[in-house]
């Protein structure tokens, strides 16, 4: 389903992703606890926090695997929980675990996840040649995904979670596994993703090397929200000058 | 701009795509599901022919020879093996990953699951046909409108085992562990019903065991699929089959609800 603007409630701010007052439980365990999270379109937010912090979770609660057991979920405006197919017609995703076919080829690998969008085939076609081109992956495209390094299969997801032309993107650990260069590569690709346009990124990490001073940046801790804000302003709160000390010193 | 529907059929014909590309790639999966029922035309049928005599019973209106009684069994054997193929096919995907992709997509989640289904159904129906091409070579040769009215009968069956599959694959956690479950179902399914032996044979033995294979959803797709090969309904027959599918998807989509705890353990 391709994007509409048909049907949106029409609400003083549409924020790109609005959480409000989610819980979560997996039976007595308390996953998630009274998460309070928006992000505006075209904003570039960093979700931080320890392994176990429960960053997984949220994202699955925001790509609808489960089912959030208190609070609402918002994409772009659309109710996830009420209105599930437009919510998520607005969301790219990239998961923590690789999620490609191996033994299919990039092209067909983006081609199906296309279909699942229900994009026509002149769009499937257009949108894999934009997508391919951006992360530099064209030359690529008839490979078998199985003879692709980390970096470069990462890539191919970034490229399949932009081809129905989201709102929001959200990456789930996406750095997991790759060496410093192609981290780096990753993670500039992105952020210059959101300064092309009004695609809002939520870049879920427990790597403090990944923040800079002007990211937004959400940590998590224990299943709940400890702190927010620009990272140079946690770095002001706690008296610190060095943000990754600041953050270190949140995190742990 | 496309329309809900549009956006469904494309989205339906994607999922079948993706079936065939990896039925195409799998030939050792293709290959062995056809063996699978050829050994049993072949050898066991051959050797088993004179002990096994079997009466004039309906959809036949002769004599006919134990290898062409056995064949509408040994075409829901094909099918068995694909719905489970199917359903370990969804746990591998879960493992993967790409199940994950499937599921956070913007359509409806009984639409898609459907889709996988019906998708492994219709690959299905590739083998079949090559098995009845080469039975009619060994001649097992039913009425040539069979071949063609057998076609919903194998849909319907095909859906009927996929939907088994699927309800199994939402509560069997690891790949690991799906050998064992399908070695459970496929073997205790496939030989108490009326796939081998006519259930008046198994009467004869022991009631216990005619009520168990006649209960048997897979004893009644055997008898879906004989009746429709030579041109007869079989009406209990079909109403079991739709019963037990709709029974299985309700489960299955239940299962694979994201507000229910039973499939949340997508890594």
């Amino acid at each position: 389903m391709i994007n509409t603007e048909r049907n949106r409630p029409q609400t003083e701010t549409t924020y790109a992703l609005d959480i409000t007052d989610v819980c979560h439980h997996y039976g007595n365990i308390k996953a998630l606890a009274d998460i309070d999270l928006k992000i505006q379109n075209g904003e570039f937010m960093i979700l931080l926090g320890p392994n176990g912090a429960g960053k997984t979770t949220l994202f699955s609660l925001i790509t609808r695997l489960h089912q959030q057991s208190s609070g609402e979920v918002h994409i772009n405006g659309f109710n996830l929980s009420k209105n599930p197919q437009r919510a998520l017609a607005q969301l790219g995703v990239v998961f923590q675990q690789r999620s490609l076919d191996l033994d299919l080829t990039v092209e067909q690998n983006l081609k199906y996840s296309a279909t699942l969008y229900g994009l026509s085939h002149k769009q499937r076609q257009h949108a894999l040649d934009l997508e391919l081109e951006r992360v530099k992956m064209q030359p690529y495209k008839d490979a078998c995904v199985r003879s692709l390094s980390g970096g470069q299969a990462r890539r191919v997801e970034i490229a399949r979670a932009l081809m129905s032309n989201p709102k929001l993107l959200i990456l789930d650990e996406a750095t997991i596994g790759l060496d410093v260069s192609s981290r780096e590569l990753l993670l500039r690709h992105v952020r210059s993703l959101c300064q092309q346009g009004k695609l809002a990124v939520l870049w879920t990490t427990h790597l403090i090397d990944e923040v800079e001073a002007e990211d937004s940046v959400t940590i998590l801790k224990k299943g709940r929200i400890i702190s927010r804000g620009k990272a140079y302003e946690l770095a002001a709160s706690r008296d610190l000058e060095k943000i990754r000390k600041a953050i270190e010193v949140l995190v742990t | 701009m496309i329309t809900a529907t549009g956006a469904l059929f494309i989205c339906f014909n994607g999922i079948l795509w993706r079936e065939y590309l990896r039925f195409i790639q799998q030939k050792g999966r293709f290959i062995a599901a056809l063996v699978r029922p050829l050994v049993w035309l072949f050898i066991f049928a051959a050797g088993f022919r004179s002990i096994l005599g079997v009466s004039i019973i309906p959809p036949y209106e002769t004599y006919v020879l134990y290898e062409e009684y056995i064949t509408p069994g040994l075409i829901a054997m094909i099918l068995l093996f694909s719905g489970m193929q199917n359903s370990l096919s969804m746990v591998y995907d879960r493992e993967m990953g790409s199940m994950r992709i499937l599921l956070a997509s913007p359509m409806p989640r009984w639409f898609l699951l459907s889709s996988r289904l019906l998708s492994s159904a219709v690959i299905s129906l590739f083998q079949v046909y090559l098995f009845l091409l080469i039975a009619w070579l060994w001649d097992v040769r039913p009425p040539l409108l069979g071949y063609i009215l057998i076609l919903p009968a194998l849909l319907l069956s095909g859906l009927m085992l996929g939907a088994i599959g699927l309800f199994l694959s939402s509560v069997v956690r690891q790949l690991e562990n799906f050998s064992g479950v399908m070695n459970f179902v496929i073997f205790p399914m496939f030989f108490t019903s009326s796939a081998l032996y006519p259930l008046w044979r198994l009467k004869e033995s022991s009631i216990v065991l005619y009520n168990i294979a006649y209960l048997n959803p897979f004893t009644q797709a055997v008898e879906l699929i004989r009746f429709a090969l030579y041109g007869e309904l079989n009406s209990v027959a079909l109403l079991s089959v739709i019963g037990t599918t709709v029974f299985f998807l309700t489960l299955s989509f239940w299962s694979y609800n994201p507000a229910k705890k039973t499939f949340l353990r997508i890594k």
